[in-house]
């Protein structure tokens, strides 16, 4: 395919764009894009500013965090949001993108009221937000690859780096978030030779699409380059060799228990992981009350589908190609259940999107 | 947490629970395990739930699976060429709100087309797409003119699924041996069981069915329980036995005539009117021709018309309706219904051996001339009486055929449909040449699609004249939507030369021609498209 066409570049990784790992961390980030990697003295006076402002910004954080576990969750839920807009606001004035948009997460998650688990998962996001402040304040003493990723959750940017990868990518999975402010645009990848998993992230400003767009179902032959950080699947695409061509290949599957098994090794590097890639083989949809799972068809176990999917067209769309006999689906398996994104049938047949 | 996804390993000694109750009240008022009271609680027992987290992700196990559901039924149909299943994605993505567009401009209609793709699909008995079935499902849903189509394309998976969704529950009614009891149509006793237990629906249902595979049969079935059966649910399934009548039904038929609901009675012998060899036909024959003859004796042989004095027991019985609907004279009523219900192969040999030409183009004296042809109008579509309706119908060119004649246009159409296709397309080609598309809406309704080529011609040429004459394209935009759908697609080469936009003549609407051009360019567009689709469709040849 490639040795025929042209080489060009098509995409250039940008210097300005920022770092995450999987999940969450990003679009603070590209909100508050700073500067390339320091290179003058005076870009790096301005980078030893801006990570005293963070170790300040992560030691007032550490204060209200005790305060608030002080005087109680119950507490700090009648005094409403403005203790959590303003925390956020004060982590954005210390230039920790990656903390405040925690801290706002967890300002949406108390008041979204206090039913069902909601203060299992408050004293969670609670207690990883003090875990990352602490990371930040003792980085000195982390293993490098661990450092990085504190780095990057806190918000700072990095670029790609590390040895390029070229391979006929299979597009898994290509779905949008958006914020209000920005829209971020996911695109899985799965390397067809490498067996690598891949993630692209691109933004584009409220109302606009992201430019990247990566056909669903297809392979496309191209160059990625890995984003510093222990375990994150993060990549940018640095250089394009075809046009996107149909393909056979399947990223290979695992269990339900599998996948709960990587999610639970990938905490080991990145403790702030809320969800890993996995492909799932041989399991069928099942109905669970309101709910879904995906249920392993050789053994006794399962995985709920999580909330959010839930209510997408995509899960019919599974359930309609799985017919209830089994199917590879690939998707994101993390503590609140496994959200489905690609599935392909027991027979022959392409990829099926399902965000 | 535990409680919602999955489960973690009870064992884990973390204190979880205590950690949470601490974190609820404040450490000022529980002090959180392992930790001191004092200024460092908070932190303690923030590093603790930290850890406890962690280690509870890192430990979830898979939950205990609910109840696997039953595999869905094999699909033996082919599956869809590539080509055609992606076509099929587009024109369930272009659904109304999916797309949000208003107006349309010169981008096709895609879910118009929809339709007859499936009817396509179905001729050539393709399998659908599992992935596809929900998005068919949801456009079955908002438009019920699409669903026999829609599920018969969708077969028995969709079936399956929509057993799953309250939103889909209208596939179940609506399919035949779609109900979660429905019987194998080849299996006597299901149906027996299921014509005597089953809810109204289901049995109309059930009826239905059996009728177009074996139409003795589902009479035999209605027979067994006939007189047992409510009055609406007999009305019901008696209108059940219009499609595949024949003169086997004649004796139950004749039998219903003595119901004792008196709309019943009207259906059954209006079905038994259909049947020209009936007993009924022929006793509706003989009082009619009594009240039409011809006059000899005046200069031009005119027909005369004596309407029947009264309705007596017997006509009543043979679903004559007594009283005239508010205005209508009782005496014309009644022989409007004698004639209706009369074969049409009376007539000839009633009115001196004449062909239906010559019977219709006799004078009628006294103004009976209305009632007389709208009853025999009627008489041809019940009968499906193609020579009745050629003489009827007249020359399409005349001049009358475009005014509100004896025969208004809803007529027409109904007389047009008991001819041939060819017929039908060539006598409205000729209406559109004399007499212009205003009128031509609902005979164009009739048409096979995709139209004949002197048709499609003939609809080009009028809206081509149309244009020239510097009319608003919008007072045709039913024919324009109509053309997109059912002119054949390979008269779109024929229509480029319409695309461009001409000068505008000097009386002509003002910004006309631009959106003549625009319509135009939708139409062609539409028809490359339709080229495209059913090219899809076509089974793939084999590689050389």
């Amino acid at each position: 395919m490639t040795d025929r066409g042209v080489r060009r570049t098509v995409t250039r990784a940008p210097a300005q764009t920022c770092d995450a790992a999987s999940d969450g961390a990003g679009e603070a980030e590209a909100a508050a894009a700073a500067s390339p990697p320091p290179v003058s003295p005076a870009a790096r006076r301005r980078a030893e500013r801006r990570t005293e402002r963070i170790t300040a910004g992560a030691a007032e954080l550490e204060q209200r965090l005790a305060d608030l576990l002080r005087g109680g969750l119950i507490s700090a839920a009648q005094s409403g949001p403005a203790l959590w807009e303003e925390t956020a606001a004060r982590m954005v004035d210390a230039q920790a993108p990656g903390l405040a948009g925690r801290v706002r997460d967890l300002g949406a998650l108390a008041s979204a009221g206090a039913g069902g688990d909601a203060p299992v998962r408050l004293l969670e996001e609670c207690a990883l937000l003090h875990l990352l402040a602490r990371a930040w304040l003792r980085r000195d003493r982390l293993p490098e690859p661990l450092a990085a990723t504190v780095r990057s959750r806190v918000g700072l940017t990095s670029s790609p780096e590390g040895p390029a990868i070229r391979d006929d990518w299979l597009v898994l999975a290509q779905y949008d978030t958006s914020d209000g402010r920005l829209t971020t645009r996911r695109i899985w990848l799965h390397g067809t030779a490498s067996g690598h998993t891949a993630l692209l992230l691109s933004y584009g400003a409220a109302g606009r699409a992201p430019d990247l767009t990566l056909p669903a179902g297809l392979a496309v032959d191209a160059e990625l380059t890995p984003y510093p950080g222990a375990g994150q699947p993060r990549m940018a695409l640095t250089e394009r060799f075809g046009v996107p061509v149909p393909t056979t290949v399947r990223p290979p599957g695992t269990t339900t228990s599998g996948a709960l098994a990587r999610y639970g090794a990938a905490l080991r590097d990145d403790p702030w992981r809320e969800s890993v890639p996995v492909t799932l083989d041989r399991v069928q949809p099942v109905p669970d009350g309101d709910g879904w799972q995906l249920a392993d068809a050789d053994e006794d176990h399962a995985l709920p589908v999580g909330a959010a999917a839930r209510s997408r067209p995509g899960l019919w769309r599974l359930v309609a190609l799985s017919g209830g006999a089994p199917v590879r689906v690939f998707g994101e398996c993390g503590p609140r259940g496994f959200t489905p994104l690609a599935a392909w049938p027991q027979g022959p047949g392409e990829a099926v999107p399902l965000c | 947490m535990s409680r919602t996804t999955a489960t973690v390993a009870a064992s884990l000694p973390d204190h979880w629970e205590e950690l949470v109750t601490a974190a609820l009240l404040g450490t000022d008022r529980r002090v959180p395990p392992g930790a001191a009271p004092g200024p460092q609680a908070p932190s303690d027992l923030l590093d603790g739930a930290a850890a406890a987290t962690v280690r509870r992700r890192a430990g979830l196990r898979p939950a205990r699976p609910a109840e696997r559901l039953r595999p869905a039924p094999e699909d033996p149909r082919p599956p869809l060429p590539q080509a055609a299943a992606r076509r099929l994605g587009a024109l369930l993505a272009d659904r109304p709100g999916a797309s949000g567009a208003g107006r349309r401009g010169a981008a096709p209609d895609l879910m118009e087309l929809l339709p007859q793709w499936l009817q396509a699909a179905n001729a050539r008995g393709y399998a659908a797409p599992p992935q596809a079935l929900p998005a068919l499902l949801d456009a079955a849903r908002g438009r019920t003119d699409l669903r026999p189509a829609a599920l018969r394309f969708a077969g028995p998976r969709a079936l399956w699924l929509a057993r799953l969704n309250p939103d889909w529950r209208f596939a179940l009614r609506a399919a035949p041996g779609g109900g979660p009891s429905a019987p194998d149509l080849r299996d006597p006793q299901g149906i027996r069981r299921l014509w005597q237990e089953g809810l109204f629906a289901e049995r109309v249902t059930l009826l239905t069915a059996l009728r177009s595979r074996d139409a003795a049969a589902a009479r035999t079935l209605l027979e067994e329980t006939w007189t047992t059966e409510r009055a609406e649910d007999r009305l019901m399934f008696l209108d059940s036995l219009r499609a595949g009548l024949g003169p086997d039904d004649e004796t139950f038929l004749e039998r219903a005539l003595a119901d004792r609901s008196r709309n019943v009675r009207a259906t059954a012998a209006e079905l038994l009117s259909a049947l020209p060899a009936s007993a009924l036909a022929a006793r509706m024959g003989a009082r009619a021709a009594v009240c039409v003859a011809v006059d000899r004796t005046r200069d031009v042989p005119t027909i005369v018309v004596e309407a029947p004095h009264e309705c007596d027991a017997a006509m009543e019985r043979d679903g004559v309706a007594a009283t005239a609907p508010a205005g209508r004279g009782e005496r014309s009523w009644w022989l409007g219904q004698l004639v209706e219900a009369a074969p049409l192969g009376t007539w000839p040999g009633r009115l001196g051996g004449r062909t239906p030409e010559e019977i219709v183009a006799l004078p009628v004296a006294d103004g009976w001339q209305g009632e007389l042809h709208a009853a025999w109008c009627r008489a041809a579509v019940r009968q499906r009486d193609a020579a009745w309706s050629r003489a009827l119908l007249g020359e399409p060119s005349a001049p009358e055929a475009g005014g509100p004649g004896a025969v208004s246009l809803a007529e027409r159409a109904r007389l047009l449909a008991t001819l041939d296709a060819g017929e039908r397309a060539a006598w409205v080609a000729g209406f559109i040449e004399t007499h212009g598309l205003s009128e031509a809406f609902q005979l164009l309704g009739v048409c096979a699609v995709p139209w004949a080529p002197p048709l499609g011609r003939a609809v080009v040429d009028a809206l081509n004249i149309a244009r020239d004459a510097g009319s608003y394209p919008w007072s045709f935009s039913g024919v324009m939507g109509l053309a997109e759908r059912c002119l054949d697609p390979s008269e779109a080469s024929r229509l480029d030369a319409l695309l461009a936009i001409p000068d505008e003549p000097e009386d002509a609407a003002p910004g006309a021609a631009s959106y003549w051009s625009e319509a135009f360019q939708r139409l062609v567009t539409t028809l490359r498209l339709r080229g495209a689709m059913l090219a899809e469709l076509a089974p793939e040849e084999p590689a050389p």
